[in-house]
């Protein structure tokens, strides 16, 4: 027996010292990128630039790579006057990207980072065509518009350049920091949609449905939704639509249309949907 | 009594050896037959893919009637993509689903790990036994193999309860992987029955299958049962490398390719090696602590000979597997940098940067008890004098690699504090911290660990080959060259040059390190062919040396539960990465302090688990004395 406790004991002992150096050590939480609420009526450009600097260091995970030399795994952006440096870059024989000034260079530096790399910071191998970069607008970073507008502002303001992006304007969207905004163009929020048409683009929705047939894409085909269903159950199915889910089809749709659409968005697309019978 | 085992004998016992044989293949292209004919037709029928739109109507009206459509004939299988559950769709039980999961998913992977590493070092001393005809090496795989035979039960256990519990509480995520593995994991679970029949046919059969050709059939058995263990660990392995680096689904989830498409993502086999090596590392460990369990528990010379030797076997053999592990592991985190480089930033330079710093003294503590146990283990032989000067420069090399390891980088610091230490690094230390000078200490400390090993071996022989003094010096020379170019490699590239040269200088310093180890084995296998063999007296170790034998599987055991808290951490708030975000109470990353605790219970349980499973295995050797009463009425009959 006094075999098993001192072993027994040992072993216990050892294992605290373990739990002893873990607690022993700086205590940091990895969050989750959580849905921020912005006043965009209050917002003034010094907001926008300071919003700019925390999704660069935070949400963003910028500085995981963009830090100074010798620890940098990518340039130091923050080291860096990119506004005096994107003239260099525009002219480097081996730019192959769409910018004209700061604003759009950086822009499409962060859409589509292998649209020019700088020298030796691309993929091993790719011989500086390809970038280790992700894209900041896909999964895992998932930066809406105007996050990656607020970036662009800080990265100009920082060095004491003039701010070339707008300010989002308080109809553009409530939500600035949301974590699953749709990918786009950066910018102002797009114009309510004019037409059905417009709205089902706007939307994305032929991203998972077929419009013009029934075959299934990742969701049902809407060729003949009118007449399977009334103008209600198509506006319940948009609006909610885990209330009732097509059978064979998990519940992909999002749920967020109701805060998204416009009554008059809504209300033409439903009509449009309704007139598809074939 | 010495057998020796007679291959010539019993020549008609192949038959049998090799109708298991067929009948496994078979058994094999048929279920492989099966996940084909599944993945042809997604596993549902044409009908079944076709489903038909579902009627729609609002709450508390009456169902609208509605005109009948037609079926649209497609043979386009339904693309699913993965769900995007909100927070009041995982179920709140109360207490941390995660931590439920944690301590499931932990104590299935540690005896896991540990039944499927056991079996494979037992064939291997089994094979040692038949070639040598040493019928010392049969008994101690057989023993093996009786103390680790309930933790196939208690794998199965945890096992089960993990899938219910993930069942249960993560509803949405099992679901899409349900629908991303299919038929894979019908075939996970047939494999449960071939490793079953293998595993009891192996263990209870090793008697009735001890001699001639009985052997060999004894041995494919116990192949088999490794050919099922490590195929059953290589599918679990795809789930978890799947949720790292997701393939063979697009960039919203929806499966594009075949099930082999999803199963071999970036990550698969770097992760298959590592766990594979780990695993018999850990298994090594444990079972040395069963060994030295018993030599302390025991005064018997013989006994105490027999579990000196056992432990000294299960510490070579975890020693050897640790070596190469950290190249194991260099690969993986050189695959998922390749796959994603933020991700081995989170790992390598973000938020869990500091976990390598207990990395760091838990590898110190496996290597310093390591070496300990074999300097110790010197004084069985009498030849060990020639070699014991060596060992204070051993444990000096050790210490200071060992410090400059758990150097750390960068400090939260007040500005006080940084005013004293005159920035935010520290003037001489600070370039400690960074990895060039971890490389250089690590790859030192495997060095000089594989000399205290070569040193043991050495010590109870001496070479009669007329080069051994050229051999000796050629490998002094090895020694010295490789632990110069490590170190060159590290300071030149890792502070002269940027981070690209510095990375790619540590492969050429992990290749030094081998050199030396594979130099070594194949130089001393030479020079010691046909040597004079020296007295060595088995069960002639301090008993403190024993306590070695516990530190190895304590520290083993954390570490796998730090390593799994890593793997798990860097998808960050995803599930499955960049496809199913996780968006449940536990969707951040823990503290190092929470995670240690945590992996502190798992640590006890398991210690709790296997002094269960060595009791059941000496409980059936235990036989009750015949009660005094009976035994004296039984006298008087």
């Amino acid at each position: 027996m006094s075999v098993l406790i001192k072993t027994v004991g040992f072993s216990l002992g050892l294992t605290l010292v373990f739990t002893g150096v873990a607690n022993m050590l700086p205590q940091v939480e990895g969050d989750a990128p959580v849905d921020v609420k912005v006043d965009l009526s209050a917002l003034t450009m010094d907001d926008f630039v300071a919003m700019g600097e925390d999704l660069f260091n935070n949400k963003g995970t910028c500085t995981l790579c963009h830090k100074p030399a010798p620890l940098g795994r990518a340039p130091d952006v923050q080291g860096t006057n990119m506004v005096a440096i994107t003239t260099e870059r525009l002219a480097d024989e081996r730019y192959q990207g769409k910018a004209t000034d700061a604003a759009s260079y950086i822009l499409e530096s962060m859409l589509e980072p292998s649209a020019y790399v700088v020298a030796g910071w691309g993929k091993k191998g790719s011989d500086d065509a390809e970038s280790p970069m992700p894209a900041v607008d896909k999964p895992p970073i998932q930066l809406s518009d105007i996050e990656v507008d607020a970036i662009i502002a800080y990265l100009q303001a920082k060095d004491g350049n003039e701010v070339t992006v707008a300010l989002p304007s308080p109809d553009a969207a409530a939500e600035v920091a949301k974590s699953d905004a749709a990918p786009g163009g950066a910018g102002a929020a797009p114009a309510p949609a004019a037409s059905g048409e417009e709205g089902l683009a706007k939307y994305t929705c032929t991203a998972c449905h077929a419009l013009d047939s029934d075959d299934t894409l990742v969701g049902p085909g809407l060729g003949s939704v009118g007449a399977r269903l009334s103008e209600g159950e198509i506006r319940q199915s948009i609006i909610d639509p885990n209330a009732v889910i097509a059978e064979g089809f998990p519940a992909a749709m999002p749920g967020d249309f109701a805060e998204k659409m416009t009554v008059r968005e809504l209300e033409m697309i439903v009509k449009l949907l309704a007139e598809k019978k074939q | 009594m010495m057998y020796r085992n007679d291959f010539a004998s019993g020549r008609s016992c192949w038959k049998p050896s090799l109708v298991a044989m067929l009948l496994t293949l078979l058994l094999g292209f048929s279920l492989s037959a099966m996940v084909q004919a599944a993945q042809d037709t997604g596993g549902e029928s044409v009908a079944q893919r076709i489903a038909p739109v579902g009627q729609v109507w609002v709450e508390g009206e009456p169902a609208p009637e509605t005109e009948p459509v037609a079926e649209v004939a497609t043979e386009e299988a339904p693309v699913y993509v993965a769900p995007r559950p909100t927070r009041k769709d995982y179920p709140d039980i109360g207490v941390s689903s995660r931590a439920v999961v944690w301590i499931l998913a932990q104590m299935h992977l540690f005896f896991g790990a540990l039944v499927l590493a056991v079996p494979l070092f037992v064939l291997i001393i089994e094979l040692v036994g038949q070639s040598t005809g040493d019928e010392r090496y049969d008994d101690m795989a057989h023993e093996f193999m009786k103390i680790s035979l309930t933790g196939f039960s208690i794998t199965a256990i945890f096992g089960g309860t993990l899938a219910l519990a993930l069942f249960v509480l993560y509803p949405d995520f099992m679901g899409y992987m349900m629908r991303v593995f299919g038929a894979q994991w019908i075939v996970y679970a047939g494999l449960f029955f071939l490793e079953s029949f293998f595993l009891y046919t192996y263990y209870y059969g090793w008697n009735a299958m001890r001699y001639g050709n009985l052997k060999w059939l004894h041995l494919t058995l116990g192949l088999l049962l490794n050919g099922a263990g490590m195929t059953i660990m290589v599918m679990a392995n795809s789930w978890a490398t799947f949720m790292m680096a997701p393939s063979g689904v697009n960039e919203v989830g929806a499966i594009v390719g075949n099930i082999w498409e999803v199963m071999k993502g970036p990550l698969w086999n770097p992760v298959n090696l590592h766990r594979f090596i780990a695993n018999i590392a850990f298994g090594g460990a444990v079972v040395g602590a069963y060994a030295a369990f018993k030599f302390l528990s025991t005064r018997d010379p013989a006994k105490r000979a027999h579990y000196d030797w056992m432990g000294y076997t299960s510490n070579f053999i975890a020693l050897l597997a640790f070596l190469p592990l950290p190249f194991a592991g260099y690969w993986l985190m050189a695959e998922i940098y390749a796959y994603s480089q933020q991700m081995g930033i989170t790992a390598m330079g973000g938020i869990l940067a500091w976990l390598f710093i207990v990395q760091a003294v838990l590898i110190g503590t496996i290597l310093l008890a390591a070496n300990y146990y074999l300097w110790a283990g010197m004084s069985r032989t009498e030849g060990s004098s020639r070699y014991q000067w060596l060992i204070k420069y051993i444990a000096l090399i050790l210490v200071v690699c060992f410090l400059i390891w758990v150097t750390p980088h960068t400090l939260l610091l007040s500005a006080t504090e940084i005013a004293a230490l005159g920035g935010s690094h520290h003037h001489y230390l600070g370039p400690l911290g960074i990895m060039p000078a971890k490389n250089i200490a690590v790859n030192l400390m495997l060095i000089v660990t594989f000399l205290s090993f070569q040193l043991y071996r050495r010590s109870d022989k001496v070479a009669t080959v007329s080069w051994a003094p050229a051999g000796n010096a050629l490998l002094v020379a090895i020694y010295v060259v490789a632990i110069v170019n490590v170190i060159f490699l590290g300071v030149y590239f890792g502070y002269f040059t940027n981070t690209v040269y510095k990375v790619g200088s540590s492969v050429a310093q992990v290749a030094s390190t081998l050199v030396v180890i594979i130099a070594g084995i194949v130089i001393d296998s030479l020079m010691f062919r046909g040597a004079r063999t020296l007295p060595s007296h088995w069960g002639r170790i301090p008993d403190r040396a024993q306590y070695a034998l516990f530190a190895l599987p304590i520290a083993f055991t954390w570490l796998m539960g730090l390593m799994g808290y890593v793997r798990s951490s860097v998808k960050t708030h995803w599930h499955v990465y960049t496809v199913m975000q996780d968006n449940s109470p536990d969707n951040f990353i823990p503290t190092i302090g929470y995670a240690g605790n945590m992996i502190t219970i798992v640590t006890v349980l398991f210690l709790l688990f296997v002094l269960f499973m060595f009791w059941i295995a000496n409980l059936g050797s235990s036989r009750q004395p015949v009660p005094v009463r009976a035994a004296a009425m039984e006298g008087v009959a």
